[in-house]
């Protein structure tokens, strides 16, 4: 009797796995874990818990989340659990959204696996293509898509329209010219005899973001940091030495900025205070500053040498190799279920994130969120001015360096032509042995 | 003034420095967000921030988890290190001063140190984001083992002989006579142990991935790290609410702290 | 004789193999690790000698963080140890509302350093922060005390100090209190014979609290870097870069395990010099028995 039920059982699974593999062997799929770059608790990680449910329910399948701190924080436990062959189901994370500009990163570590090599059909094929190609642009690797953009975001300004008007400034036009946001952040800044009450213009340099501002800065002046491989950079490019120069002027010639380092965690508490008219930070603060600004405040695209150009920000979703062919399948419908048109549209409604497809902006729900509240929509119409974030092999290395030296530029200690020749020696040194292939 | 005033000015002024983030953190909590960094003394009360931060995270479940992390901790370390100084203090045996000397050495090399290559460890025996894993690399704890040897040691020999005349077992002679002297020592050497691994954050923060296994700590540095920036009413909040159990414990224990540390071998 | 050996080993074994599974084979696996390459992909391991020293010895951000760690420790052990005297020598003394000072001396040990990093971020916050609004009263400028290369590692040693002194206060004020009283009632001498007395009996009588102390200061100046997570992450231009914090980013976020490691030896290597230097020198002039 137990004999030939599992004979049976064999025979069955062995017909079966012949006539459909991948849709049986997918079935079997229970649950899926899932690395999320953000705090435990709060409300994202209740709208994401909401997600899974919603997956659950449509297919089956548990799809567990660990809410794992910041991108970079979050790629670390990602990375250290596979790694150390860890975690549900024995390998880590079957997939994760990370950091994009983590890409050439992962690729390296020969963790991830691509959506087409998971398999995907001709309308597959057209879904990973209807993403903002911005969005798209730290996801290719050696000629393949790799990741699925969701949490995503670009730099934006934030500015004071109180202040702005009191200062004689059009609250209802931002500047699109580096000279035109000198000239009013000129106008904006409050100085005495020692002291500066108020400051025109704040911008992220600390650790973990100096990297992101200067690469809106250069993209600004029309330079980009890195080629696309990830394999080069440009620091020392007359471009990007000027796009410094810049960043450094505000700071020492302007003063419109304070020297030394601001941290990109006080530049909200800096805006609400009323102590800076204008930051630079995500859209992903849209709501939280919403809330909080006991002030009218507007959101304007980051000035460039000749007009609004920005960066992208924030984190795609990767699928990782440990996984089994039926896990693989299970993810990459849930990365599908996760970008519908709709769910993309309640996404940016919820959090201030930007839906990362133009069809998501024709529902008709955000269509009528954007009519109600058009700051939703200042990123997005800016989107086909952004670059990609500086992204290269040994990502967090190359980062680090070069925000050493733009920390050290701004303080003072080195010219932006000398800090940025000794990120690009260094920089070098990293990527000697990536060069080849 | 006499230099006696002085002094105690100075001692007054050194407190005051000392418990002001205290102060602020009472004060940012208590008050609406708005009065974070304005400090007005008809700013509105509320327990709002409390709210938002008990909703933020799961704070209930941290608290648990830190309780259960110190006190495996805390218990393996009591039961661990006391036979073990016993036979370093009142035994003879071939290799006695070498292996102490060897032992010795984890003083100074806190496995936090040695992370990387602990974490590896843990992974080979499947106990990553579990408080085992939290714990496992401090069960052990040669400074446990130093101090009560040095205790033990001063345990007069007479009483120990005594006791095996009547018979006692070196088990009984142990939890009988020496246990009961060091008292004081364990006293210190709980406080010193539950301090440090209440507030603790790399380790944890490396080897935890989940709500279930991370403690306090480390559910607290989330809110220092969100792209919205810092809100400090509910990182004071939050801050509060996770430090009242040892504040009160302190202010409760304070004096039979000071006293045991008096009569423990830590002097 | 045999049988004791025997219960010896017995007692002694659980506390061998947890200290040795954790702390000395780690360690010897770290020295290993530090003689080959890290494996990137499925490639296997590539012995290396002492090349993995030699790159970190020519980083400049390693050599950054080991002065950091050397001023960092060279400030914050001395201060912190003679704060936590000068407090346990005042609440040892009769004055008034001695329980609340002592309380205030001994909060910073009960709030976590995580948490209490935030804090301190405001109280260093340029113009609006609590220095700065303090400084701005007595009309001084703002100052960017954690943005400026030459006060944030002073700043985070501010930190430090704040943190460790009132846990030491409590060892030495133990030790004060335990003295004879006919010792203790010199104590109320005043000027020079009171410093003079410090000097020639209460001192010595102190050296091995200080010594304890000392070793748990050591201990601390290498292992804590919580502040520097929340509070700087090593900036600006790594100018609060420390030892261990840049052993969790080489470790753990450039994922190069093998410069991690040799990172490791090179702090265990200072660690066994200073408990070698302790027990060695101070050691025997305490008579720790």
């Amino acid at each position: 009797m137990l004999h030939r039920r599992s004979l049976l059982t064999t025979a069955a699974v062995g017909v079966a796995t012949l006539a459909a593999p991948a849709i049986l062997r997918a079935q079997t799929v229970k649950t899926l874990s899932f690395y999320y770059p953000i705090a435990v608790g709060g409300p994202i990680a209740a709208i994401i818990d909401g997600y899974c449910r919603a997956f659950a329910a449509e297919s089956g399948i548990t799809v567990i989340p660990v809410y794992a701190g910041n991108y970079v924080e979050t790629a670390t436990k990602a990375v250290t659990a596979i790694k150390a062959g860890a975690g549900l189901g024995g390998g880590g994370p079957h997939m994760a959204v990370l950091g994009s500009t983590e890409i050439h990163a992962l690729h390296d570590m020969d963790i991830l696996v691509a959506p087409e090599e998971i398999g995907l059909d001709a309308e597959g094929k057209t879904w990973l293509e209807t993403f903002y190609p911005a969005f798209l642009a730290n996801a290719r690797e050696a000629g393949k898509i790799w990741s699925v953009p969701f949490q995503r975001s670009t730099a934006v300004d934030y500015y004071n329209k109180a202040q702005f008007a009191a200062a004689g400034l059009d609250p209802d036009h931002f500047p699109t010219t580096w000279d035109g946001l000198v000239n009013a952040a000129t106008k904006l800044t409050n100085r005495n005899a020692n002291a500066t009450s108020r400051w025109g213009f704040k911008l992220a340099s600390d650790v973990g973001n100096a990297q992101w501002t200067f690469g809106a800065l250069a993209w600004q002046n029309d330079h980009r940091l890195m080629n696309e491989a990830g394999t080069e950079v440009y620091f020392n490019a007359p471009a990007a030495i000027q796009a410094l120069e810049f960043w450094r002027s505000l700071a020492f010639d302007h003063k419109v900025t304070p020297q030394g380092i601001t941290t990109w965690g006080t530049l909200p508490s800096d805006f609400l205070e009323g102590n800076t008219s204008i930051i630079q930070s995500t859209t992903g603060n849209l709501t939280n500053l919403r809330d909080k600004a006991g002030f009218a405040f507007g959101v304007g695209g980051l000035p460039g040498r000749d007009g609004v150009r920005t960066v992208v920000g924030g984190g795609n979703l990767y699928f990782f190799k440990n996984a089994n062919d039926a896990e693989r399948q299970a993810s990459l419908k849930f990365a599908r279920f996760l970008s519908t048109p709709e769910r993309a549209a309640d996404w940016c409604m919820r959090t201030g994130y930007i839906a990362t497809r133009p069809d998501a902006w024709e529902t008709p729900a955000l269509a009528e969120y954007v009519a109600k509240f058009p700051a939703a929509n200042v990123a997005r119409s800016y989107l086909p001015q952004a670059t990609g974030e500086i992204s290269t092999f040994e990502n967090q290395r190359v980062q680090a360096t070069l925000t050493a030296e733009i920390q050290a530029c701004l303080s003072g200690s080195k010219t932006a032509a000398q800090a940025m020749a000794d990120a690009q020696t260094a920089s070098d040194k990293i990527l000697k042995g990536f060069r080849r292939g | 003034m006499s230099t006696r005033g002085l002094e105690i000015l100075g001692a007054w002024m050194l407190g005051l420095l000392w418990v002001l983030p205290l102060i602020y953190a009472v004060w940012t909590a208590f008050h609406p967000s708005a009065y974070a960094t304005h400090f007005d003394l008809t700013a509105p009360l509320t327990l709002d921030n409390f709210a938002r931060a008990w909703e933020a995270a799961p704070f209930p479940r941290f608290l648990v988890n830190t309780v259960m992390l110190v006190t495996l901790i805390l218990v393996a370390q009591l039961v661990l290190c006391t036979p073990a100084a016993y036979a370093f203090a009142r035994m003879e045996f071939p290799g006695r001063d070498i292996i102490f000397a060897v032992l010795l050495l984890q003083l100074m090399v806190a496995p936090d140190v040695l992370l990387v290559a602990n974490y590896r460890s843990m992974a080979q025996l499947g106990v990553v984001d579990s408080i085992l894993g939290i714990a496992l690399p401090y069960l052990g704890s040669a400074f446990g083992i130093f101090l009560l040897r040095q205790t033990f040691r001063q345990v007069p020999q007479e009483l120990d002989d005594a006791a095996r005349l009547e018979g006692s077992s070196l088990l009984g002679r142990l939890w009988r006579v020496y246990v009961p002297l060091a008292k004081p020592t364990y006293l210190a050497y709980g406080l010193v142990s539950v301090s440090f691994h209440w507030n603790n954050f790399l380790w944890p923060l490396v080897i935890t991935n989940s709500v279930s296994t991370r403690p306090l700590t480390v559910g607290l540095s989330v809110f220092a790290s969100t792209e919205q920036g810092i809100d400090w009413s509910i990182v004071t909040a939050a801050t509060l609410m996770t430090s009242a159990p040892l504040l009160v414990a302190f202010l409760l224990f304070q004096r039979q702290f000071v006293a045991s540390f008096m009569r423990a071998g830590i002097k | 004789m045999k049988r004791q050996t025997f219960h010896a080993w017995l007692m002694i074994a659980p506390s061998l193999v947890l200290l040795v599974a954790f702390t000395h084979w780690p360690a010897i696996v770290t020295m290993i690790d530090s003689l080959y390459a890290t494996p990137r992909g499925s490639r296997p391991p590539v012995f290396v000698g002492l090349e993995n020293f030699q790159d970190i010895f020519a980083d400049p951000v390693f050599i950054k963080a080991l002065v950091n760690n050397a001023w960092y420790a060279g400030v914050t052990i001395p201060a912190s140890i003679v704060i936590a005297l000068l407090m346990a020598l005042a609440v040892n003394t009769a004055i008034p509302g001695r329980a609340l000072v002592r309380m205030a001396y001994f909060t910073p040990t009960m709030l976590p350093m995580i948490a209490v990093a935030n804090i301190w971020l405001f109280f260093f916050t340029p113009d609006y922060g609590l220095f700065d609004q303090i400084a701005g009263i007595f009309g001084f400028g703002r100052h960017n005390w954690l943005g400026e290369t030459a006060t944030a590692l002073p700043a985070m040693m501010i930190v430090a100090v704040w943190k460790e002194a009132g846990f030491f206060m409590i060892f030495y004020l133990a030790a004060l209190q335990s003295m004879p009283p006919d010792l203790a009632e010199a104590g109320q001498l005043e000027g020079a014979s009171r410093l003079l007395y410090f000097r020639k009996v209460t001192w010595p009588l102190l050296m091995p609290t200080t010594l304890f102390v000392g070793v748990n200061a050591v201990i601390n100046a290498f292992r804590l870097v919580d502040h520097v997570v929340v509070m700087t992450r090593g900036g600006p231009n790594n100018a609060t870069n420390l030892l261990l914090y840049h052993i969790y980013e080489v470790g753990f976020r450039y994922w190069d395990t093998s410069q991690a490691a040799a990172l490791t030896m090179v702090l265990l290597a200072i660690l066994g010099g200073f408990a070698a230097l302790q027990f060695g020198i101070l050691g025997r002039r305490t008579h720790y028995r």
